[in-house]
């Protein structure tokens, strides 16, 4: 059933309406699953994967058992404009939650989505990267929830978890606005912005039901999952752009590297000179990599999980 | 006056590197730094500050910087934005006003906050002539960050009309304001009338400001200057937030700095269709307009008014 989550009337004839898909099994009220995507318009990958488990759980109807609710689109304006942000909007829609009553309207939504996913056994928020950077299928978990969140995390059949540090302005984002009202939430980072990678959306679906197999929210076994890597952010190298220029890279995504491997060149196309070369400052997976060629000084152009692997 | 290439930002092959300039006045002690635009359309923060420039030259000149006094002017560090009209890093969209205090081997934005903040660092006072997330007219004032480190009083010396406190939100923990304080400047935002179009009787009154602060602490001597206003200190909590429950066309009735009596109308919501008033915008109560939204069509949910109370 489509339900309204919160509303507000847009200038012009338009009311702007947050919108969820509640798939309910038996004891509808003894467990809730929100799955939460589409907070940032250009992170398209949620998308298949709300369409494809809306009908994966419908034909799985009769073994469900509570509820589940899915938000495919929180930022809905973004998502129809090709926007990251929120069109007409200085701050990251990941930066004004828990939202307000008293401030703009994007406040007032974020708030209302807030009050709406609050008290559900589990929500798992599922992001893409942006547009410049491709992603391995990872969960992103504060230091602070960790001990919370790590054991259901397992099950989500994603390649890596990853614990990072906690920083003051992350106190805004959903996730740990969520967190901290006692909902446990999962962030899910995978492929790539504006596109869809089917594999990765399937490996999640795959997760989801696991996760709810372990919530006893599904009357079956749990579907077999691979165990993900566990890292901290000492286990992670970065290594960005020095130069600015066209980005070539000599590695693949997914690839395992030897530490002072190339990685890839800057080049410059006006001289057909290499502005630089990035090699790899770890042996490792390269989970992280450049997806859009023209970078900046300073543009991130891998991340290398490294350690015992 | 001496000017100083702070940093380039690298931008080949297809720009050139583009310099960040500081102008330096008085001692080499860092007394006090101003930043003027760090985002793409900060037109009016950018010109108050070239003005403060122009001040500070003649003043240099005519000896009126006291001996032990260091002046920093940084005009603008956002022309990479700035010739390209966009107001935030046109590649990715992000602010550097959301990166401090920056990281030197982080992404672009980061370490372009790295190295302002590697300037401004250190000075004992710090203003920051800055724009707000929305667009909209401002009284012109002072701002500071309840931190717990910040001198109220000393922003009462600018003699502008109003000085405002805030607790800071989390997102505000990324902003140059914040991190200024926490690494112990005296820490002022200072916001005009305007951002995006040049106000000169704002320019005027903001370098003015500036000029009156420096004074008052006795760095610059023998300057006249126009007396200032007995600047009047108020929460944030304490403004009154005047917001729309329709959207529509947004025609105001009366302007920023307007005295409005409770259930004065002071704006109207009308149909985009029609043109008839979907919603009449009241004065909840006696005040003085101190913000007002800056835009031809609004949506619903939204501030519109802020009023100073009494």
């Amino acid at each position: 059933m489509i339900e309204e989550v919160v509303s507000a009337h847009l200038p012009v004839g338009e009311t702007l309406r947050i919108q969820k898909n509640r798939i309910e099994g038996a004891e509808p009220k003894k467990r809730r699953l929100a799955i939460v995507t589409g907070t940032h318009g250009d992170e398209l990958e949620g998308q298949y994967v709300a369409w494809q488990l809306a009908r994966v759980l419908k034909k799985r109807q009769p073994l469900l058992r509570g509820t589940v609710d899915i938000y495919p689109a929180l930022n809905p304006l973004g998502i129809s404009t090709i926007y990251r942000g929120l069109p007409g909007f200085d701050l990251d829609m990941n930066r004004i939650f828990p939202g307000s009553s008293e401030e703009t309207m994007y406040e007032y939504i974020a708030g209302g989505i807030i009050e709406d996913i609050a008290g559900a056994d589990l929500c798992i928020d599922i992001h893409a990267s942006n547009i410049f950077l491709r992603e391995i299928p990872q969960v992103r978990i504060n230091e602070q929830s960790a001990e919370m969140l790590l054991p259901l995390a397992k099950f989500l059949n994603m390649n890596f978890l990853w614990v990072h540090s906690a920083a003051t302005v992350l106190e805004s984002t959903l996730a740990y606005s969520l967190n901290s009202l006692g909902t446990p939430t999962l962030v899910v980072e995978m492929g790539v912005g504006m596109r869809i990678t089917k594999s990765y959306g399937d490996q999640l679906i795959t997760g989801i039901l696991s996760v709810m197999s372990q919530l006893f929210m599904l009357e079956e076994p749990c579907p077999p999952v691979a165990p993900p890597i566990v890292s901290t952010d000492g286990n992670v190298a970065f290594v960005n752009a020095n130069a600015s220029g066209i980005f070539i890279p000599r590695v693949r995504h997914e690839e395992r590297v030897e530490e002072g491997q190339l990685l890839g060149l800057i080049a410059d196309p006006l001289s057909g000179g290499v502005r630089e070369e990035l090699h790899s400052p770890a042996s490792g997976l390269i989970f992280t990599l450049r997806e859009y060629p023209v970078v900046n000084e300073g543009s991130l152009i891998a991340r290398i999980l490294g350690g015992a692997l | 006056m001496k000017r100083k290439t702070l940093f380039t930002i690298d931008a080949q092959p297809y720009r050139q590197p583009i310099p960040v300039y500081g102008y330096f006045f008085g001692s080499e002690e860092k007394t006090l730094a101003v930043m003027g635009a760090i985002r793409g359309d900060e037109f009016q923060q950018m010109y108050t500050a070239a003005k403060l420039v122009q001040e500070l030259t003649r003043l240099e000149a005519e000896g009126k910087i006291i001996g032990d006094c260091g002046l920093l002017v940084i005009p603008c560090a956002g022309q990479f934005s700035m010739n390209v009209s966009r107001r935030f890093w046109p590649l990715d969209n992000t602010d550097i006003n959301r990166m401090f205090p920056g990281y030197d081997k982080g992404e672009t934005t980061q370490r372009l906050a790295w190295r302002i903040f590697e300037a401004l660092k250190g000075y004992t006072y710090g203003i920051h002539l800055t724009s707000l997330y929305l667009s909209g007219d401002f009284i012109p004032h002072i701002r500071i960050m309840d931190t717990g480190w910040q001198e109220n009083a000393e922003g009462l010396d600018f003699g502008l009309p109003y000085l405002i406190t805030r607790k800071p939100r989390p997102y505000d923990t990324t902003t140059l304001n914040y991190n200024w304080q926490v690494w112990e400047t005296r820490t002022f935002s200072l916001y005009t009338k305007a951002t995006d179009f040049i106000d000169e009787k704002s320019a005027q009154e903001a370098t003015d400001s500036i000029l009156r602060f420096l004074t008052r602490h006795g760095f610059l001597k023998d300057v006249p200057l126009p007396e200032g206003e007995a600047t009047q200190a108020v929460s944030e909590k304490n403004l009154v937030t005047i917001r729309n429950t329709c959207g529509g066309i947004l025609l105001h009735c009366r302007p920023t700095s307007s005295q409005v009596q409770a259930g004065e109308i002071i704006a109207n919501i009308v149909d985009p269709y029609t043109a008839t008033v979907l919603e009449e915008i009241r004065a909840p109560q006696k005040g003085t307009i101190f913000f007002a939204r800056h835009a031809q069509i609004i949506a619903a949910q939204t501030i519109v008014f802020r009023l100073i109370p009494g």
